[in-house]
């Protein structure tokens, strides 16, 4: 059970790698947001979503030591 | 840009600065061990900074002066592109995640103090581990000097021109870090990134309405790239890759440097280091809307020689003197704290890896600190002097290639904590191919770090460290594969 939550985790932390090194899915203009294009809202709202990501595979870890 | 001393902005400078440099001193006294003739007090701060420390610590030293200025350099200069540094910064997080708490365990359980020190264990060959001693050793040198870059810029802009306010500045870090060791910069790290994110935040908030909102500013850095024929604010099409692979590259890189692995080292369990893989994107937020006063930069319509002038002149224009002098403060103080731990970084891999394997292997706890403490105080007065007397070009090119060097040290350094399958021989030829092509490849494309690729489709850049490390992994496993099997236990001699 414990080994099965903590494998899960580490492919939760692939998706930022997908998201942010995949550069068609993201440089565009439209839509903007706030002004800012969407090349640069979209790179910025991944640091908040990393951490939550990597938040959830700690969770699953924490107690490992 | 003005260059004639503002005494506000100057008082407000050197009241910080003076600030830090008290705590400098005090840091000896700071979480005070019995003593402090051992490396693990002096070069890892005893291994027991928890989680705010280590989150201060590896902020303060990983989100460098000379990012703070060179970040919306480039970003000024050539738009899109530059920010290659918000994806690199996102994505060594989950890196950080997986092996940083491993390779803490390794380092804590048999005394490692070095990156030197777990390539021996692991492989107990001395030429191994001396290639990745000097690697980091080297790639970390033209770092330091870098941070007197970054300093630089701020005296410069506060009218402190030529080379003895630098001198000075940075004789002060040399003595409180040869007596507080890691401390020093630890403690110096809270205040430093404390102003830091009060200056940056300040910038995006109150910047942008003086120049119109973010759409203005946007819309002004695209009209300037237009005007000037060159930047975009969006990627070209033969950028996607050389972008995603100085990202992914840089990533790897990040954390194989002594500076950020001493701060990695110095936590006091692999929990507190998991802990901080969740809470250091924090920092990375930062960089990213610090990145955007490359941007701002044109929208103030600014009217600067260089580019690395955009910061201190986007402050010295938009506010106030004494504001100014406090964001200058945080910069130089920014570049007090990642110099202090690369030159602690830098004198545990000499004192370890090669003062102890090669001049005096008998050589005491107090005097392996004490080889430390000399050794930090000549790579410091080394740094000053590459500053003072060979053009600033050089420690750029030469950090550029570290980059590519450091990267080189990561199958020795990682692979290890997960399989024993891998021949020291091996790892060592994957090292020397890695560095010396990589080398090779940045000479011939004129000291810059893409190499084009025509694989009969559209032509693309890709990063060379990343193709160097490509290589670097398949000598080390072709000839570990090759290598008789028998000698796996014979090797220890």
């Amino acid at each position: 059970m414990k080994k099965r939550s903590w494998s899960a985790a580490m492919w939760l932390l692939l998706i930022p790698y997908i998201g942010l090194l995949w550069v068609p899915l993201y440089n565009f203009r439209e839509p903007a947001f706030l002004g800012f294009p969407f090349f640069y809202w979209y790179q910025l709202a991944w640091v908040p979503l990393t951490s939550f990501l990597i938040w959830i595979a700690y969770r699953s870890v924490r107690n490992d030591d | 840009m003005t260059t004639n001393l503002d005494t506000v902005a100057l008082a407000v400078f050197i009241f910080f600065f003076a600030l830090v440099t008290v705590m400098g001193f005090i840091a000896s006294r700071w979480r005070a061990p019995k003593t402090m003739g051992h490396l693990d007090e002096w070069g890892l701060g005893g291994r027991s900074f928890g989680a705010w420390i280590t989150w201060f610590l590896v902020g303060g030293d990983f989100y460098t002066a000379y990012t703070v200025i060179a970040v919306p350099a480039l970003v000024y200069a050539v738009g899109a592109y530059g920010f290659f540094a918000l994806p690199y910064t996102i994505i060594v997080y989950p890196f950080v995640f997986m092996v940083m708490p491993l390779l803490w365990k390794r380092a804590k359980a048999n005394g490692y103090v070095t990156a030197g020190d777990v390539v021996y264990g692991q492989y107990s060959s001395r030429a191994l581990e001396l290639a990745i001693a000097i690697t980091g050793v080297i790639a970390t040198m033209p770092y330091i000097a870098l941070q007197l870059v970054g300093m630089a810029a701020v005296l410069k802009a506060l009218g402190l021109t030529g080379e003895l306010p630098l001198a000075i500045a940075f004789i002060i870090l040399a003595l409180y870090t040869y007596s507080a060791g890691l401390r020093a910069p630890a403690l110096i790290a809270f205040v430093k990134d404390i102003m830091i994110y009060i200056a940056v935040f300040a910038a995006i908030a109150i910047i942008p309405s003086k120049l119109g909102g973010y759409g203005n500013v946007f819309a002004a850095a695209d009209a300037a790239f237009q005007a000037k024929g060159a930047g975009n604010l969006l990627l070209g099409g033969n950028q996607y890759v050389a972008y995603a692979s100085l990202a992914f590259g840089s990533a790897l890189a990040a954390f194989m440097y002594p500076h950020t692995l001493t701060g990695i080292f110095a936590s006091n369990s692999s929990n507190t280091i998991r802990k901080n893989a969740v809470f250091l994107p924090a920092y990375t937020l930062l960089l990213g809307l610090l990145a955007l006063l490359g941007y701002m930069g044109h929208a103030a319509n600014l009217n600067i020689s260089s580019p690395n002038q955009v910061v201190p002149a986007l402050f010295q224009t938009l506010f106030p003197s004494w504001f100014t002098g406090f964001a200058f403060a945080a910069i130089a103080i920014g570049a007090l704290v990642p110099a202090a731990v690369m030159s602690i970084g830098a004198s545990n891999l000499f004192t370890r890896n090669f003062w102890k394997a090669y001049v005096n292997p008998n050589v005491t706890h107090e005097g392996e600190a004490k080889v430390a403490k000399v050794t930090s105080l000549i790579v410091k007065i080394g740094a000053l002097m590459v500053i003072a007397f060979l053009p600033t070009q050089f420690a750029l090119d030469l950090q550029l290639l570290g980059g590519i060097w450091i990267l080189q040290t990561l199958p020795a350094l990682v692979f290890g904590l997960y399989s024993n399958w891998f021949r020291a021989q091996g790892l060592l030829a994957g090292w020397l191919v890695g560095f010396l092509g990589g080398t090779y490849l940045v000479w011939i494309n004129g000291l810059k770090p893409l190499q084009a690729i025509n694989l009969g489709g559209a032509p693309f850049t890709v990063y060379i460290g990343l193709l160097a490390l490509l290589a670097n992994v398949a000598v080390a496993v072709v000839i570990t594969a090759v290598m008789p099997k028998q000698n796996a236990l014979a090797t220890k001699a």
